[in-house]
Parts: structure tokens; sequence; C-alpha cells
């Protein structure tokens, strides 16, 4: 198969020396629990990913996604390897990044606009500037009138939408996003993948990005990078051959169809490899 | 609202009809006063000593406020401590449940002897029947936070401050009311039994469980009945009390699930 190599514009100029993200041979075990969980939940993962690309991680249950990414936003230390992220470690570059996590984990006793600000008030940043900030994020994300409504009188859609303001007001680099969608319906969730993607064209974000479906992997990315369980690894990076910008109409065209049913094949492949026993690893 | 008003006025009406039934069976089997008073008698005695039985009911009052609002800031401290240091709180937690299983009418007579008679001795032992489901609760809520958001706070680098009066404080205000409200049931339960052994004052007015080991004594069943009345009234109150700030301080963001399991 002739690969051609596409990628976004952003991507192709922003190209540097130093990946934006970068992991050497990560692997990372449990300590707590019993023998059984005390395995290797991911062996030696390298992986680079450059600046403004949407990498998306797609991989069985349990292969290890959520501590990926934990990791990479310095949350858990590997137990083996290293990680980079813009040439530092995670932990100082945290202010870089973003997490976006599987449900919208707001605050309740908050209001949205307060839920939104949560991140510039740890920060001790200015009250004008919060103000200011929270307004434009907001309207960013369509919600400029349910700024003093409280996240118990949103809908699951509306929540994803604060939580996502909530994690670009302080302007990340970054955007770890862990199954952010997975708890929404069709229409919502092919809807907030465009606005990513509109997002993602506008502020040049670099994306790592977490999920179960096929469809969506495609779509958004420009890497997609399958993942075996037990111990959790890479088994298949696959470039993902759709022009940029993305448009909602290409989900239809024949072009998609085929990426969807490689990427679904190599899942396929990753899960057929993936034992609960861990007998028969690839390494 | 209509089945609510319904459901009020019928409450009324089993109150009324077991007042009757109260006074008809005291009337016609001839029970003595002493045994049995009528509900019109103790009624009576109710307006004839209203200044004494108000003023017994008032110093029970003071005790149980004071007890339940020093086991509100002493459990919050505690728990708070507990969130922060988990050593602490495996070594220490057991301890907060012999508070709750040590039984009070034992140790009243202990307290009185170390403090005192007064109302001091009557606040403390009202503390410690109401401190226990403050920290047990409090304590809960402040550890159950999900993962995610202790490491949305930890991605922003917020400090150990942070989290706690930011994240887990906030997260464990409805289980704080859960607290409070079994606490406020049992503070006015542990002042009465404290007085029963130590609310003897000097000043010759004593509160109401002093009042009714006395009226007990001297036979005055009428107004035993009125002062065991006036417990149950201070009971209430202070149970609603419980309820009521519960809902002014939650009910704005808190689907109140709690509301219904009494723990
Ligand atoms: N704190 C922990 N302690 C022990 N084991 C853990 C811990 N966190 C995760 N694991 C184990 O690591 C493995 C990978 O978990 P992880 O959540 O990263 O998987 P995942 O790929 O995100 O799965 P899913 O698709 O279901 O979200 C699982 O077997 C899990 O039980
Ligand atoms: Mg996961």
């Amino acid at each position: 198969m002739v690969r051609k190599v596409v990628e976004s514009d952003s991507a192709r100029s922003q190209r540097s020396a130093i990946p934006e993200i970068e992991l050497k041979g990560i692997s990372k075990q449990f300590d707590s629990g019993n023998a059984n969980t005390r395995r290797p939940v991911l062996q030696d993962i390298s992986l680079a990913v450059e600046r403004g690309e949407i990498v998306t991680l797609l991989g069985p249950s349990g292969c290890g996604k959520s501590t990926l990414l934990r990791i990479v936003a310095g949350l858990l230390a590997p137990s083996a390897g290293e990680v980079f992220v813009n040439g530092i470690l995670p932990v100082n570059a945290r202010q870089m990044m973003s997490f976006i996590f599987q449900d919208a984990t707001l605050l309740p006793w908050r209001t949205v606009a307060q839920n939104v600000g949560l991140g510039l008030e740890l920060e001790h940043a200015a009250r004008p500037l919060r103000a200011e900030r929270i307004a434009a994020m907001l309207r960013l994300v369509g919600l400029e009138d349910a700024g003093k409504s409280y996240p118990r009188q949103l809908s699951g859609g509306m929540k994803m939408r604060v939580s996502i303001a909530r994690a670009l007001v302080h302007r990340p680099r970054i955007l770890l996003m862990d199954e952010p969608f997975a708890a929404l319906d069709e229409i919502n969730r092919d809807r907030l993948n465009e606005e990513v993607l509109r997002l993602h064209r506008e502020q040049n974000w670099t994306v790592l990005f977490v999920t179960h479906s096929v469809a969506e992997a495609v779509f958004l990315s420009t890497r997609v990078v399958v993942l075996a369980a037990h111990p959790g690894r890479i088994a298949h990076i696959h470039e993902v051959n759709l022009p940029w910008p993305r448009e909602s109409a290409m989900r239809l065209s024949p072009a998609f169809d085929a990426e969807a049913a490689r990427v679904s094949h190599l899942l396929r492949e990753a899960t057929a490899i993936s034992r609960p026993d861990g007998e028969g690893a690839l390494g | 609202m209509r089945p609510k008003i319904t459901l009020a006025l019928n409450s009324l009406l089993v109150l009324a009809f077991f007042l009757l039934l109260w006074q008809v069976l005291t009337v016609l089997l001839h029970v003595p006063a002493y045994i049995l008073p009528g509900p019109i008698a103790v009624a009576a005695v109710v307006g004839s000593r209203f200044s004494s039985l108000a003023a017994s009911f008032w110093i029970t009052t003071q005790a149980a406020a004071i007890g339940l609002a020093a086991s509100i800031l002493v459990g919050i401290a505690i728990s708070l401590i507990f969130a922060q240091w988990r050593w602490l709180r495996r070594l220490l937690y057991p301890y907060t449940i012999l508070l709750q299983t040590v039984p009070i009418v034992a140790i009243a007579p202990l307290i009185l002897m170390w403090m005192g008679s007064g109302i001091g001795s009557v606040a403390f032992i009202a503390f410690i029947v109401c401190l226990a489901p403050i920290i047990a609760n409090t304590t809960q809520g402040l550890i159950s936070v999900e993962e995610n958001l202790v490491h949305l706070f930890h991605m922003h680098n917020a400090t150990p401050a942070q989290v706690l009066f930011k994240l887990r404080l906030p997260h464990a205000m409805p289980s704080l009311f859960v607290g409070i409200r079994i606490s406020s049931g049992i503070a006015v339960i542990g002042a009465i039994v404290g007085e029963l052994f130590a609310g003897s004052s000097r000043v010759g007015q004593g509160g109401l469980g002093y009042s009714i080991t006395y009226a007990n004594a001297q036979l005055e069943t009428n107004y035993l009945f009125a002062l065991v009345l006036a417990a149950t009234v201070l009971g209430f109150l202070f149970f609603f009390l419980g309820i009521f700030l519960e809902w002014y301080f939650l009910h704005q963001w808190h689907e109140s699930r709690r509301a219904e399991s009494g723990n």
C-alpha cells in the first residue's frame, strides 16, 4: 500500500527538532494489588508526537490508554523509560497541557463560569483577566448564557462543553483527551469532534486523544496508534490518508470508509493478540 | 402541594383522635393523676408553670446547641486532619468509633465528677455524643473525591491546601450535613441525659433533664409529662434546624440525593 503522508499545515510548518510529546521506552507497572495486577500495564512504548498533530490511541479496554495519558500529563510516573513534553519533564510542562476526562468532572458546587475559571483561580490569575477569559471561552463553546447555571441544570453535551472550555481557558498548546465524548450521543459527539478540529486549526494544538471509536479516530487523527493489551504495547501506527481540513461530509466518502475499514482491521488484529492471561505477548 | 396539605391535616386528625382517646380513657378508667394524667391536666400545668418550663427548656437548648456547635467545629477539624494524613486516620479512626459505642449514661457521672455540675459538663456530654457522626460522615466525604478531580487540580499545580479547601471540603458538604442532621437529633438527648446526672445548678433552675428527675421524685406526674413534651419539641426543633441548614447551604447545587437515606 502506498502511504501518502498527510498532515495538517500547522504540523508541517511547525516541525522542529524537538517533538511536542516524546515517549521513549515507557513501561508501567502498578505496585498495588495482587500478582495479577502487578503485571506490566504498559511495555516499551515509544512514540513521538509532533507539534500540531492529532494522534489517537485506539485499543481494547484495559490496554493502558488512560495510564499512558496520565504518564504524559505527569500525573503518574513511568516504571521505566522517559517522557518529555516539549523537551522537558511533564510535571514542569503542565502549564502548556490540558487534560479532558471522559465525564465532564465538573465541580457541582460551582457555577459554569466558576468551573471554567477553576484553573485560573488556582493559579491566582487576576480577577478581571479571569472574567474576561471565562466570558471568551463560554462564547467559544456556545454557552455564553449558561455562565450562572449549576452543572446539574445542564445536559450531558453542555457539561462536556463546559469541560472543554475549562481546559481551553488557560490556552494550552497540548490537549490530552481521554475518551472525552464517549458518554455522548452520536450527533453531539460528531458536532464536538468538528469543534475540536476547528479549534485545532485556529489554535495550533497538539492533541493526544483516546477513543474506542474507529470512526472518531479516523475522522480526527493525523495518526492512529493501535494498542494491544496485556501488556499494553503499540501494535501498529497508522497514518490516516485523508486530506486536511477535515470536513463533516468526508465521513460519507469512500476514502473515509476505506480508512475506517483498515483501522478496524488493525484493531481486530491487536485485540486478537491481547490475551488477558498475558501469554502469547509480542515481546 | 395539595396532597401535602391533606397529609398534614390527616396527621393532625390522628393526633387529635389520640389525645381524645387518652383523655376519655383516663376519665373512664379513673386512672389516678400521679400514674397517668390526662392531656387536659398536662395542658393546664404547661399553662400554670410556663415560666419555669420555659427556663428549663432554654437551659437545655443552650447546652445542646453549644455541644452541637462544638462537635461540628471540632469534628470538621479532626476530619480535615484525617483527610490530609492517611496514616493518622488509620491510627486514630477506630477510636472515633469508640466514641459512638461508649455508653453515655455510664460515663456521664464520671464527667460530672471531673468537671463539676452545670451547663459546661452537660454541653460536654452532648458534644461527645454528637462528635462521632460528624467525624465519620465528614471524613468519608473528604476522602471519597473522584480521582479525576484530584488529577484536574494537580494539572493546575494546586497546593495541598487548595485541594483540601477548594475540592475536598466542598465535596464533603453533603456528607457533613448528613452528620449534622444525625447529631442535631441526638444533641438534645445527650444534653438531657447529661442533666439527669449533672444538671443541677446552684442558681436553683435546672434544665429539662434535671427537672424531670426532680418532678419524678416529687410525684409531680403532670409536670413530668409537660417536661417530656417540651423535650420532644426541642428534639424536633433541633432536627429541623439541621434539615434547614442543609437545605440552606446545599439546595442550589446539590441534588439532595441523600435526603431520603437516613443513614
Ligand atoms: N492505580 C492503579 N493501580 C493498579 N492497577 C491499575 C491502576 N490504574 C490502572 N490499572 C490497571 O491498568 C490497566 C490499564 O488501565 P487503563 O485505565 O489505563 O486502561 P484503558 O486502556 O484506559 O482502559 P479503558 O479503555 O477501559 O478505559 C488495567 O488492567 C487496570 O486494572
Ligand atoms: Mg481509560
